[in-house]
This record gives structure tokens, C-alpha cells and sequence, in this order.
């Protein structure tokens, strides 16, 4: 999982930054300090971009613990005391790659000027981050029958993730480009010997790595929008004043 | 009708008709509910507890068969965990070693040392034993449990634990299993303490593990008042055998006879262990749980416009988690039992089943309206959200249902249990939650209905004030709705929550009788639990008293334990181990306490002390079951073994006693033993000097804590005056009579809020005047102030007297005062450079930059109307009727910047007009301020515009005939004055004209621009009577007058718009604001709200006793002030009063509205802030030391949340930023 997450920053960071080149911070009238704060296009991105990592980087952590317990992925051994099991530059990437991804998608929703309107509340967007750990947890602690079985459940849930939380087609959109990209990184770092999976189906990885990554995206598109979601609605009450 | 909406009426209305039962019903429905509840959850009893803990189950030897691995039908109350194969069989071999009997030259260490030597021979034996039967040689090589390495993280333990070979753990392997080893060991302790893990262990240490047994209870120490040492030898097998272990077992019995032991050896105990939670694995799971806890309070949260919050969030908790666990119970009834980790998809379900169904359902009750009864609106609120509600349900079932032909057994099991929980979470929702709603909701109404009747209490009697002028006769006020609250006088303040939850806790003291009581018990349990504690000195005191008391046995030492009693009743046991029986014969019970040593020891009653006595309890019969139960798991798993889900058999022990001679004991002395340890103390000093010490200590810390305290308490008085504490006693102006309190007698606390008295005038101030920035005020003796309201400080003085302008602005192109401030008798004006450019006005010209000081002045530019002459077009032309008077223009311009204004000196010649003089024989009768123009109005009827921040008159006009009495800046150009007495008024034109262009240079009306004041029109009969009040706002010009008539005009043409009538006497006070809010106060106490558009009035209350002296409108509210003393707040829609504030004498004019919601007024040296919304008192702040008597008159409430107040010759700036954070 959190290599996933690795290449999805590789891939995500030249897209990003592109996104963000274009918009400029617009000149904000000061107010109080809080409120300037907040209301700042830049400091606000920073706060999100911050939150997002540390989510991701949490996430990581969790996940990545599940997977090795269960001997998913083996990590050369020397790492192995090291924090968390596992090599250190697995959640540094997850971070970045979530705050990447966790600001594309409301600027994307910008962009194509339809806003996000579906359940946009906190405790959405708790559950589908409980529902993602879920799917996790099924990948790394459930015994299937085999292994297609085991990734055509978890495409279902992950799509299933996507229908109750998101049901927008950019998000869809964004969801599949970027698990691609990622799995196809994933796959060129375990041919580089980086790490390797135990049990291989789907050349050197597992076949159910792509949805996680499906259903990783969507949560973190999520979280970023709704943390988004202050932004707008502090711009919109200082259009309300003025 | 489509099929869909047939069914989709037919629920909704089966909705409604079960919301109208549950709200009709409430208690009968709860206990159904909670009955309902309770018997689902009943087969949850039977399952097993969660926990790490082993499991046990017990078989006999004689019949004992390896359990077959298929689960067999029913075998009585096998668990299932009993298949196949244990891990191992563990044998313990439980040795009891004494040296006896016990010889006064022994030294402490002989203790052990030869009862731990002597391990090594039993090992050797029982390594060595062969039994041969018809079967064959069975050696304990081939049953044993055969490990390999240890785990590669052990690699210290290498020298103790076995590798490659029989898994045999003894203290032998301290040494090596070498006699020699431990021969030559000095320190044997020293050796076995040095395996032992630093800090706090919870688990099995080596110790344990070696010893088989707990170290208190092996006794190999150096106080070992027993004198006998425990440990045992353990054997894992692999297989069982049964003819091997029975030799083994007769041959030791053999070897070394426990005669009177009667340990049971038929039973043997299967021990189940469960999988074992580490750190890693709860990592995760404890993330889960996090996110589910986020996820349950932003849910919660959105519950909202309920009675109790609260109870509803922990009603949808409850619905939640009961239905989870009323999903197990039924699962459990119907045989399926949880395979899958409670624990871990707990959450998840938790999260499947959801409360969005609850607060749908709370949000469509609240919504519906609210004057419709309870009942119907539970009904009604259910029935529009019950095609949503079964709709999520049918999909979510649906989604489940696929899931479950996704034949993987867990998530099968997963949606059985998620399909159940759900059927029985829309129970709970309908049943449990909805009875719950409907009774929070019925609260509600009730809180509401008490709040729209709001606690009574009459007028107040009227007080003969000195300032009432006249008597008016009270109107006839049957009102009906004049509802008067209990004045919420200073006695039932609002305190915040927070501080009333501190008072609480301060008043009942419970913080520290919490910490108290738990101190107390935390003490209790540790001294309890202590090893070397009150208990186990409890346990010596008794056995030491029971012989004492014992006549028969006066000469036993007082260290031996029940043994001598039990002697003593039983000499039969001495005849029995005289010849002991090659196999222990079941004794009975109380005979199998008997002992063998002292029996053997028989020969020597004189020295009864040396016995060492070695017994066999019931305890030692499973003497591991006193050991951590991570024990077994911690030695397997060195060896990489684990016993998660898995079982061990241990086999009955076979108990070996050794009985040592003391010349065996010299004989394997090390020679340092003799030298090491101090000769033993005879136990009774012993006991006694640590008896003393401890008394010692006790005493000295007893004698310590007393000095500290006494200490602390003579710092205390010295440091603390004798009244710390009791609040506000040592300040003189809080009296405690008159403080705020609360039911508690706890006063709120002392406000921060630090008022800045601005000191300067000589006499009562008269009049106060601000635009926001700046503040001006005036004087019974006719000074002129002007402050800078933000810091206070003074920033022109333009005094009464001995001033006269000087007018030769032809020569040096400005017009120079002679300024006092040059004089330097002003202390705020001397060192401020701004008398310096006052004086020298060359040298502002070549230095046009102004001050700093106003630099942060507000953009004017606006108010200045530079195209003036378009504006009124009326004041060119003729008038329209008789009473318009077109004054005169008064202008005096000045040079602007440098040379522009240099070339232009003709133009200023012609345009110069009369001479600005102040006149300074009148007093100041009204005062404006604006920009910063003040705008004076004497009592000669002059009308005078002073620069605020030069000082400098700028121009006046003498117009008038009769004194000012009111003044009004208006929409920024116009000011206008009336005169009283000849009932009519008249309009001003103050325009101020850059030097040059159309764009003023700066922002204000600075000493450059042309100020203009020009009298344009004049309304000389506007009223039969004198004018008394004026106001103006939103294009209208409103004046009272004392012919009872409120008048509005408009103001580009003076036309009068209406003639209010309504009032049965003289206006008094009049409020007009932006929104045309205009309400009027007369004479008669009545207020009227009118309608400026169509001139109707609105409502009409009789609110006061005596004049309305002033009024102010909200958005909800009308707040009045009367003659009485008496604030009123009134709805402003419907006319109701709200309640009323009982101000002090004189002061009852003083009120300011802050914000919405935030009303503050003045009293007897002190101004106090109330909430709007409940008439609570927030806060009072005292405005000075001194001043009792003098009363706040006059209160003016600024942009930047500041009020000033007149206090005596005093002006008094509050700022009230944090009343305003905490209503905000």
C-alpha cells in the first residue's frame, strides 16, 4: 500500500505543481489575525498541504503494519528494527503523494467548474476513511480463496467506496489514472529489487494492489475537499460583506 | 398511481401512525424496548469472556488418550480448543531441599547451596533414566521435546537455556549443568541475579523460568526463615508416554521419599492459550477504533435545536452499539458462533450500520413546525424521511446480500452479522430512538412555554427623584402585556458555564475529596498488596501469637509457621514416616500437613529451632499455576515456538524431597561463604531493630511534615495580608454589599477592563460629541476638548477665554491664532510638535507633511461635497415659501500647498467674507463633531466650526437669533442647527473646497481646505412650539417639538413629509437610524414606533412614569430609558416588554447599544454591560476610585466597541473588547 503511494507522488507532483503555478495567490484585504490567516490563499494551502501529509504519513504507518504482520511485503531485514517495520522513506512518499492528491481534487473540481456537493460533512468523510482501513484490513487479514476472488471483492468495495462517498466523475476519473500510474511504479520499484511481495500473482505484485490505490485516492480526494471546504466558505461569507 | 408511490404512501402513513404510537406512549415503549434489548443480548452470557488469558481443562491420567483432531459430537463440556496433539507435555519434577537439622554454626548461604548442588544429580538422573518393557527402550532422549536455536534476539540467554538437544530447564543451568561450575561459584545469588531484566517486568523472567517456581517462593535468599529451598526440574515432552513417566516417577520416589506427601497424580491440566495482542497488531486497531470515535462525534454533533444535546448523542450511541451487540446475541442463539476477532470488526460494523438514519430522523422532527403537538410532529417528521430510510436500508441489505455470495467465510460471516445488525438498529431507530426523541422534544416545549413566561415582578415604586420637573400624570395603563421581568438587579447574574462548574467544584470541594479518598484507598492497596507489608506481617503476628497461646507449646520459636500446632495434635504422622511407603499413600486431609523432617529430626526436641520443616500443601499440587501465565508461552517462545491457539497438557508433578545433613552442607562450602555474609542476627533483634528503624523514620517524617506545615503557615501570614482572598474587601470603591453575587456568594470576577479617565476640564461636562476617531467634549466653563479616542490623549484645548482670532491671512497667506498652547500651560499640547507647526505656519508650508499622528484619519474625501453648487438647487432659486432664509456666505479659505496656493491670493481677497470671531460670552449649548469639524452651537445662537485638530475656529455663523439647542451633522455635508424658542430651524452649508482642483490633496478636512459655512435655508415655523428634540438620518430631518407633533421633512426641499401625531405630551426623545427606524418619546411616558414611509404608527406602549429621555432601536428590540430611572427593552415587532433594568437615580438616561446584543448603561460611578437577549448583567466596571455620588450621564458609544462617559469633570473611555468576544 504505501509504496502505491510512492508512485503516485512521483507521478502527481509535476501535475500539481503545474495546477498550482497557474493560480496565483490573490491580494486578500487584511483582517483579524485569525481570519487572514485562514482567509490567505497561501498560508491556507500550507495548512492543508501539512494536515494532508501528516494523514497520509499516519495512514501509512497503520497500513503498512498491517501488511507486513502478515508477511505481505518483506522489506530487506536490516530495516526491519527500524521504526515501524519498515523502511523509512515509505511514509515520507505516502505523506506527499495524499497532500498531492488531497489538493488536486478540489482544484481540479474548480477547474471544471462544478463543485462538490455530494455529502460534504466530517462524518462522511470519517467513514469512508474507516471504510478504506476496512478495505485495507480485508487485503492483508482475510483468507480467500484465491487470489482473483480476493481482488475482484476488493474492486467492488473500492467502487462501492467511490459510489457512496463520491459519485463524481472526475474523482472517478483522477482515481483510476492515478492507481495506474501507481501500480506501474510499484511494479518498476520491486523489479529494481526495492522490496518484493511474497506471494506475486500479477507480475511482481499483488493483483488487488490497484484498488487499494483506487480506494486511497478517493478517501484522500475527500478529506481534501472537504478541508477545502473552509476556503470556500470563507471566501464566500467576505463576497457576503463586501 | 405507479406502483412506487402506492408503496411509497403506504409507508409513509404506517410511519406516522407508529410515530404517533411512540409518542403517545413512551414509557411502555422504552421498557418493551429495553426487554426486548436485554433478551437479545442474554446468550451473549455463555460466550467467553475477551481476553488474553489461558483457558484451562482438566482429563485424568489413567485414561488419558490424545484427543482425536476431528470435533467428536457431543463430549460433555470438552472445548473445542481440545484436538489433537498439546505443543508438549510438561513434567515438573518439584524439589523441596532442607539442611537439617538446622546447626547453629551454619551461615545463611548453607541455606541453598547444598540443596541447589544437589540438582545436578537429579538431572543427571533423570536424563539417565531407561525404561524397558515389552515395547522396547523408551530413554527421555527419545520423548523429549527436541529445539534447535534459540531466537536470534536471545543471544545472551545462550549460556542458560538449552539449545540442540532435550528442552530441560533446571537451576542447574545457571551453571552449565556443571557440578564443578557451581562448586567454584562465590557468589551463587550474585549468578542468578545476573540473568534478571532491569526495571519492571511483567512477564516470566529467567528466574522463573529455571527455578519452575516464583523467586519469593524458592527461597534461595539469604533471609530465608524457613529455611527450605523450592525448585523444581522441568521436562518438556513431546510425546506421552505413560509406563516411562510412571518409572520415572516411582524411581525418584524412590530415590528421595516424600513420605507424607499426598499430591494428587491423576490429574492432568490442559492449558489453552489465546492469541496474544502485541503492540503491532493493536496499532491498527486502535486506529480503527480513533476513526470511529471521529466519525461518531461529527455525527453527533450535527444533532442540533434539541433540549438536550447530550442525551440524544448518547440515546444514538446507545441504538448503535445495542443493536451490534442484540446482532451477536441472536447470531450466538442460533448456533453461529464468532469465529472472526470481535475486536476488529467491531468498528466496522459499527460504521456499516451507521447513525445517519438518527439524525436524519431528528433533523426532519425538529423541522417540522413547531406549534403542532408532539405527537404529531414525532408522527409527521417520520413520515417525510420513511421512504429515504427504507430505501438506504434496502440498498444497504442489497449491498450485504452480494457480499454474502461472495462465499469467503469471513466476509460471509461479516454480512450475516451486519444483516442482522442492521434489522435490529431499524428496531432500536424506530422503537428505542423515536420514544426518545419524542420525549426530549416534549421537554423542549415545556422549557419554551416557561421562557414565554418570563418571571414577574412589578414596577419598582416611583421614586421622588430631584430631577423630575414636573409631575405627569401617569396615563391609564391597563396594558396588558407590559410584562415587567424581575429586575435583573445585580443578585441573579448570568455567570458563564465554565466558571459555574468551577464554583461548583470550589464550593462542594470535590476535586480534593476525590483525590483524597483515592489517595487513602491507593495507600491501602499498597500497603495490602506490599510483600513486605502489613499483610504478610499481619499473617506472622498471627502464627507468632498461636504458640505463645499455647501453653502445650511454650518452648517453640515463634518464626515457625502452623507446623508446631499441627504437630502437636498429630503425633500419628511421626509413626507413619518412620518407615516410609515406596508409593505415597492418599493421606487424609488434614494428616497430608503432617511433616517428614521433624519426624526424622525426632532425636533432637531440645533444639526444636534447628528444624527446618519441609511440608506438602495443596499448593504445590500445581505449583505453576503461581507462576505468570505467560511463563509457558515466554519459554516457547524463545525457542520460536508459539502456543497462540494452541494447548499445553501439564502432567501431575512428582515431588522429591531432599533432607541434608549440615556436614554435607560445611562439606560443599565455598570458602568465601563463611567471609561474605554477616553472621546472622538472631531473628528477634532482628525483627526488632527493624521494628526501631522503621519507628525512627516514621517519626522524623512525622516531625518533618510538621515543621513544613508550620513553616508554610508562618509564610502565610507574613507574606499574605489577613485578608487575601476575600474579594474586593481592600478595595474601596467594590463594597461588598453592593458587588455582584451569585446564590453562592461569589462574586464574578474582578472585570479587566481598565477604564482611562481623560481628566482636563474644570467643571461637569456638558456636552460629548465623536465621530470614532476623535472626541470632543465641553464644559459647564465652556472648554472645548478634543481627545484622540483611541490612546486618550488630549490633542487641542480651545479654551474659553482670552483667545481671539487674528485674521492676516493676506500676508503670510494663512490666518494665525494665537494659540494657547504656545503659552505652555496646556500639558497635553506642549511637546507634542504639533503647537510648534501651530506657531510657525511658514515652516508647515515648506514641510507639507503632516503629522503622524493622523495619519490613520478616516477617508473624508467623500463628506466633502466639492461640487457643492448643484446640490441644492433649491438655494438659488426663490424659495418656496416664506420661511426659507438664504444666508449669507461665510467663507475663509486658506492657502493650499506651496506655490499653487501662492499664485492664487486675488481670488481669496474677494472671497474673504466677515471676520470669524468666536463668541465667547455664550456658552456651548450643542456640539457636533465630524471629520474633524466640531461644530459648536452656543447659546447667542452662533453657530461656530472649529478645526479639532489645530483648534483653530474655522468659521461660524450668526444667523441665529436664539440659542442652539441641537445640531446634526447630515449625509456628510450638511449641518444643520436649530434654534428653539421661534420654532423653526434652519439649514447650514458647511462646504469645504480644496485650494485648487476638484480632488482634495488630503483625506480630511485639513488646515488647507476652503471651509465654507453658509446658512441655506431656514424652516421658521416648523412647530407651534418650541423644538425639543431633532434628529436626522436617511434623508429625513425628524424634530419633536413640545406641541406634542413629531414632524418629518425631507431634506434636499425642508418639505415636510408628515405630522406625527399620537403623543398626549411633549416629545422628548426621538431615534432614527439609516433603516427608517423612527420611534418617539413624549412626556407622557408613551413610545411610539413609526412608519416613515407611509407616516403610520406602528405600535404605541406607555412604558415610564414621567419623560422617555431616550431611546434606542435594534434589530429586535426598542430600549427606552425614562425619568424613573427605569430601562425598558421592548420587542420591537410585537410590543411587548421584555423587561426592565432599574437604573440609579439620575442616571437614567445613560444607555448605549454596543452591538446587537449587547446594552450597556450608566450608573452611580460605574457603567454595566447586559446581554440583550436575557437582561443578564455581564459585567460592571467601577470608573474610578473616588466619586461615589457622581452618576454617569451621558454615555457615547464608539466604532472601535469603546464607550465614553462623562464622570463628574471627567470623561471616562472604556474599552470593552472582551464583552464583546464572549457574546460574540
Amino acid at each position: 500500500m504505501s509504496l502505491t503511494l510512492t508512485a503516485m507522488s512521483d507521478s502527481t507532483a509535476s501535475s500539481g505543481q503545474q495546477q498550482w503555478a497557474g493560480s496565483g495567490p490573490m491580494p486578500q484585504p487584511p483582517r483579524g489575525p485569525y481570519i487572514s490567516v485562514i482567509t490567505n490563499r497561501t498560508t491556507n494551502l500550507l495548512i492543508r498541504g501539512v494536515l494532508l501529509f501528516s494523514v497520509g504519513v499516519f495512514l501509512a504507518l497503520v497500513l503498512n503494519l498491517l501488511q507486513v504482520q502478515r508477511n505481505v511485503t518483506l522489506f530487506p531485514p536490516d530495516v526491519i528494527s527500524s521504526i515501524f517495520s519498515s523502511a523509512w522513506w515509505v511514509a515520507p512518499c505516502c505523506g506527499t503523494a495524499s497532500a498531492m492528491i488531497g489538493l488536486l481534487y478540489p482544484c481540479i473540481d474548480r477547474r471544471l467548474g462544478e463543485p462538490h456537493k455530494f455529502k460534504r460533512e466530517w462524518s462522511s468523510v470519517m467513514r469512508c476513511v474507516a471504510v478504506f482501513v476496512g478495505i485495507n484490513h480485508a487485503s492483508a487479514k482475510v483468507d480467500f480463496a484465491n487470489n482473483v476472488q480476493l481482488s475482484l471483492t476488493l474492486a467492488a468495495l473500492s467502487i462501492g467506496l467511490w459510489w457512496t462517498f463520491d459519485r463524481s466523475r472526475s474523482g472517478f476519473g483522477l482515481g483510476v489514472s492515478i492507481a495506474l500510474l501507481a501500480t506501474l511504479a510499484t511494479q518498476l520499484l520491486v523489479y529494481n529489487g526495492v522490496f518484493q511481495y511474497t506471494s506475486p500473482d500479477f507480475l511482481y505484485i499483488r493483483s488487488w494492489l490497484p484498488c487499494i490505490f483506487f480506494a486511497g485516492v478517493i478517501t484522500m480526494g475527500n478529506i481534501g475537499r472537504q478541508l477545502a471546504l473552509y476556503e470556500y466558505k470563507f471566501t464566500q461569507e467576505k463576497t457576503h460583506q463586501d | 398511481m405507479t406502483l412506487r408511490e402506492q408503496l411509497r404512501e403506504k409507508i409513509s402513513a404506517a410511519f406516522y401512525r407508529h410515530g404517533l404510537l411512540c409518542a403517545s406512549y413512551p414509557v411502555p415503549i422504552i421498557l418493551f424496548t429495553s426487554a426486548s434489548i436485554l433478551t437479545c443480548c442474554y446468550p451473549l452470557l455463555r460466550l467467553p469472556l475477551p481476553g488474553t488469558g489461558p483457558v484451562e481443562f482438566t482429563t485424568g491420567v489413567r485414561d488419558y488418550s490424545v484427543p482425536s483432531h476431528e470435533p467428536q459430537g457431543d463430549l460433555g463440556e470438552r472445548p473445542d480448543w481440545y484436538r489433537g496433539l498439546p505443543v508438549a507435555y510438561i513434567q515438573q519434577v518439584l524439589v523441596k531441599a532442607a539442611v537439617s537439622p538446622w546447626d547453629s554454626s551454619l551461615v545463611p548461604v548453607d541455606v541453598f547451596r547444598s540443596p541447589l548442588g544437589r540438582v545436578f544429580n537429579l538431572v543427571e538422573e533423570i536424563r539417565n533414566h531407561v525404561h524397558q518393557d515389552s515395547s522396547g527402550v523408551r530413554s527421555l532422549e527419545t520423548l523429549c521435546l527436541q529445539v534447535s536455536d534459540l531466537f536470534p534476539g536471545l543471544r545472551r540467554m545462550q549460556s542458560v537455556l538449552p539449545e540442540h538437544g532435550c528442552l530441560l530447564v533446571s537451576p542447574g543451568n545457571y551453571w552449565q549443568n556443571q557440578r564443578e561450575l557451581f562448586d567454584s561459584d562465590p557468589d551463587l545469588l550474585k549468578t542468578i541475579q545476573k540473568h534478571e531484566p532491569k526495571g519492571l517486568h511483567t512477564s516470566a523472567t529467567l528466574r522463573d523460568l529455571l527455578f519452575g517456581v516464583p523467586g519469593k517462593y524458592s527461597g534461595v535468599s539469604h533471609y530465608n526463615r524457613k529455611r527450605v529451598v523450592t525448585y523444581t526440574i522441568t521436562v518438556v515432552l513431546y510425546r506421552y508416554d505413560a509406563s516411562f513417566l510412571g518409572s520415572l516417577r516411582s524411581r525418584l520416589k524412590q530415590l528421595y521419599p516424600s513420605a507424607n506427601c499426598s499430591l494428587r497424580d491423576d490429574h492432568m491440566v490442559h492449558v489453552h492459550f489465546k492469541e496474544e495482542i502485541g503492540i503491532p497488531e493493536l496499532i491498527p486497531l486502535v486506529t480503527t477504533y480513533i476513526i470511529l470515535f471521529a466519525y461518531i462525534y461529527f455525527s453527533t454533533r450535527k444533532i442540533d435545536m434539541v433540549k438536550s444535546k447530550w442525551g440524544l448523542a448518547l440515546a444514538a450511541v446507545v441504538t448503535v452499539l445495542s443493536s451490534l451487540l442484540m446482532s451477536v446475541g441472536l447470531c450466538t442463539l442460533f448456533g453461529l458462533t464468532p469465529t472472526l476477532n470481535g475486536g476488529e470488526i467491531f468498528p466496522y460494523l459499527v460504521v456499516v450500520i451507521g447513525l445517519e438514519n438518527v439524525l436524519v430522523l431528528t433533523k426532519s422532527v425538529v423541522s417540522t413546525p413547531v406549534d403542532l403537538e408532539v405527537k404529531l410532529r414525532i408522527a409527521q417528521g417520520l413520515s417525510n424521511e420513511s421512504w429515504s430510510i427504507m430505501k438506504n436500508m434496502a440498498t444497504e441489505l442489497c449491498i450485504i446480500l452480494i457480499g454474502y455470495f461472495t462465499l469467503v467465510p469471513a466476509i460471509q460471516e461479516f454480512c450475516l452479522f451486519a444483516v442482522v445488525g442492521l434489522v435490529s438498529d431499524f428496531f432500536l431507530q424506530m422503537f428505542f430512538f423515536t420514544t426518545v426523541l419524542s420525549i426530549d422534544i416534549r421537554r423542549m416545549e415545556l422549557a419554551d412555554l416557561n421562557r414565554r413566561l418570563p418571571a414577574e415582578a412589578g414596577l419598582p415604586p416611583p421614586k421622588p427623584g430631584p430631577l423630575r420637573p414636573r409631575e405627569v400624570p401617569p396615563p391609564p395603563r391597563p396594558s396588558p402585556h407590559t410584562i415587567t421581568l424581575q429586575t435583573p438587579a445585580f443578585r441573579n447574574l448570568r455567570l458563564p458555564k465554565r466558571l459555574r462548574v468551577v464554583y461548583f467544584l470550589a464550593r462542594t470541594r470535590l476535586a480534593q475529596r476525590i483525590i483524597m479518598i483515592g489517595t487513602v484507598i491507593w495507600i491501602g492497596i499498597l500497603v495490602y498488596t506490599d510483600p513486605a507489608g502489613l499483610r504478610t506481617y499481619l499473617a506472622a503476628q498471627v502464627s507468632e501469637q498461636s504458640p505463645l497461646g499455647d501453653p502445650g507449646g511454650g518452648g517453640l520459636p515463634p518464626h515457625f509457621g502452623v507446623a508446631p500446632v499441627f504437630h502437636g495434635r498429630d503425633p500419628t504422622s511421626t509413626l507413619r514416616v518412620v518407615h516410609p511407603a515406596p508409593q505415597p499413600t492418599p493421606l487424609p486431609e488434614n494428616q497430608s500437613q503432617g511433616h517428614h523432617g521433624a519426624a526424622r529430626a525426632g532425636p533432637l526436641p531440645h533444639s526444636p529451632p534447628a528444624i527446618p520443616q519441609i511440608t506438602w500443601g495443596a499448593e504445590d499440587e500445581e505449583g505453576w499455576r503461581r507462576l505468570s501465565f505467560r511463563h509457558w508461552p515466554s519459554l516457547f517462545s524463545y525457542y520460536n515456538i508459539t502456543l497462540a491457539k494452541r494447548y499445553i497438557s501439564i502432567l501431575p508433578v512428582i515431588p522429591v524431597t531432599l533432607h541434608l545433613s549440615p556436614q554435607e552442607a560445611i562439606e560443599t562450602r565455598h570458602p568465601q561463604d563463611t567471609r561474605h555474609p554477616p553472621p546472622p542476627i538472631p531473628k528477634v533483634s532482628a525483627d526488632l531493630q527493624t521494628d526501631l528503624t522503621l519507628y525512627k523514620v516514621a517519626a522524623l517524617g512525622l516531625a518533618a511534615g510538621v515543621l513544613l506545615v508550620l513553616l508554610l503557615f508562618c509564610l502565610y501570614r507574613v507574606l499574605c495580608p489577613r485578608n487575601y482572598g476575600q474579594n474586593g474587601v481592600a478595595h474601596g470603591r467594590r463594597r461588598r454589599g453592593d458587588l455582584p453575587c451569585d446564590d453562592y456568594g461569589y462574586s464574578p470576577p474582578v472585570s479587566e477592563i481598565s477604564p482611562l479617565l481623560l481628566r482636563g476640564h474644570s467643571m461637569d461636562i456638558e456636552c460629548l460629541a465623536s465621530d470614532g476617531m476623535l472626541l470632543a467634549s465641553c464644559c459647564l466653563a465652556g472648554q472645548i476638548r478634543v481627545w484622540d479616542a483611541q490612546t486618550g490623549d488630549c490633542l487641542t484645548v480651545i479654551p474659553n477665554h482670552g483667545l481671539h482670532t487674528q485674521r492676516d491671512g493676506l500676508d503670510s497667506g494663512a490666518p494665525e491664532l494665537d494659540y494657547l498652547g504656545s503659552e505652555g500651560h496646556d500639558p497635553s499640547i506642549s511637546g507634542d510638535g504639533l503647537s510648534e507647526d501651530e506657531g510657525y505656519p511658514l515652516r508647515r508650508r515648506t514641510a507639507p507633511s503632516r503629522p503622524t499622528l493622523f495619519t490613520d484619519q478616516p477617508d473624508l474625501t467623500p463628506l466633502i461635497d466639492t461640487n457643492f453648487t448643484l446640490q441644492p438647487p433649491s438655494h438659488l432659486s426663490t424659495p418656496p415659501r416664506g420661511g426659507f432664509d438664504f444666508g449669507g456666505l461665510v467663507e475663509r479659505r486658506r492657502p493650499s500647498l506651496g506655490d499653487a496656493a501662492a499664485s492664487l491670493p486675488q481670488d481669496r481677497v474677494s472671497a474673504v467674507g466677515p471676520q470669524a470671531t468666536a463668541d465667547w460670552d455664550s456658552s456651548v449649548w450643542a456640539m457636533e463633531l465630524r471629520g474633524n469639524l466640531i461644530a459648536a452651537g452656543r447659546s447667542s445662537g452662533k453657530l461656530e466650526l472649529w478645526d479639532a485638530v489645530e483648534g483653530s475656529l474655522r468659521c461660524s455663523n450668526e444667523e441665529g437669533v436664539s440659542g442652539i439647542t441641537a445640531l446634526a451633522f447630515l449625509n456628510n455635508r450638511l449641518s444643520e442647527h436649530k434654534q428653539s424658542f421661534c420654532g423653526g430651524f434652519s439649514y447650514v452649508v458647511v462646504s469645504g473646497t480644496p485650494g485648487r482642483g476638484s480632488m482634495p490633496p488630503s483625506p480630511c478636512y485639513s488646515s488647507e481646505d476652503v471651509i465654507s459655512c453658509q446658512l441655506t435655508r431656514s424652516v421658521q415655523c416648523a412647530h407651534q412650539k418650541p423644538i425639543t428634540v431633532l434628529r436626522a438620518a436617511a434623508g429625513r430631518v425628524v424634530t419633536g417639538s413640545q406641541d406634542h407633533t413629531v414632524r418629518v421633512y425631507r431634506l434636499e426641499d425642508s418639505c415636510c413629509l408628515f405630522t406625527l401625531q399620537g403623543h398626549s405630551g411633549g416629545i422628548t426623545s426621538i431615534y432614527i437610524d439609516q433603516t427608517m427606524v423612527l420611534a418617539s418619546g413624549g412626556q407622557d411616558g408613551a413610545i411610539c414606533l413609526w412608519d416613515v414611509l407611509t407616516g403610520s404608527r406602528v405600535s404605541h406602549v406607555y412604558g415610564h412614569r414621567g419623560d422617555v429621555t431616550s431611546l434606542v432601536c435594534t434589530t429586535s428590540c426598542v430600549i427606552s430609558s425614562g425619568l424613573d430611572d427605569l430601562i425598558c427593552i421592548w420587542d420591537r415587532s410585537t410590543g411587548i416588554k421584555l423587561y426592565s433594568i432599574q437604573q440609579e437615580v439620575g442616571c437614567g438616561a445613560s444607555l448605549g447599544v454596543i452591538s446587537e446584543s449587547l446594552l450597556v448603561t450608566g450608573g452611580q460611578g460605574c457603567v454595566s454591560f447586559w446581554d440583550l437577549n436575557f437582561g443578564d448583567l455581564l459585567q460592571t466596571v467601577y470608573l474610578g476610585q473616588s466619586g461615589d455620588g457622581q452618576g454617569v450621564r451621558q454615555l457615547l458609544v464608539l466604532d472601535n466597541a469603546a464607550i465614553v462617559c462623562d464622570f463628574g469633570s471627567e470623561l471616562s473611555l472604556v474599552y470593552v473588547p472582551s464583552v464583546l468576544e464572549k457574546l460574540d
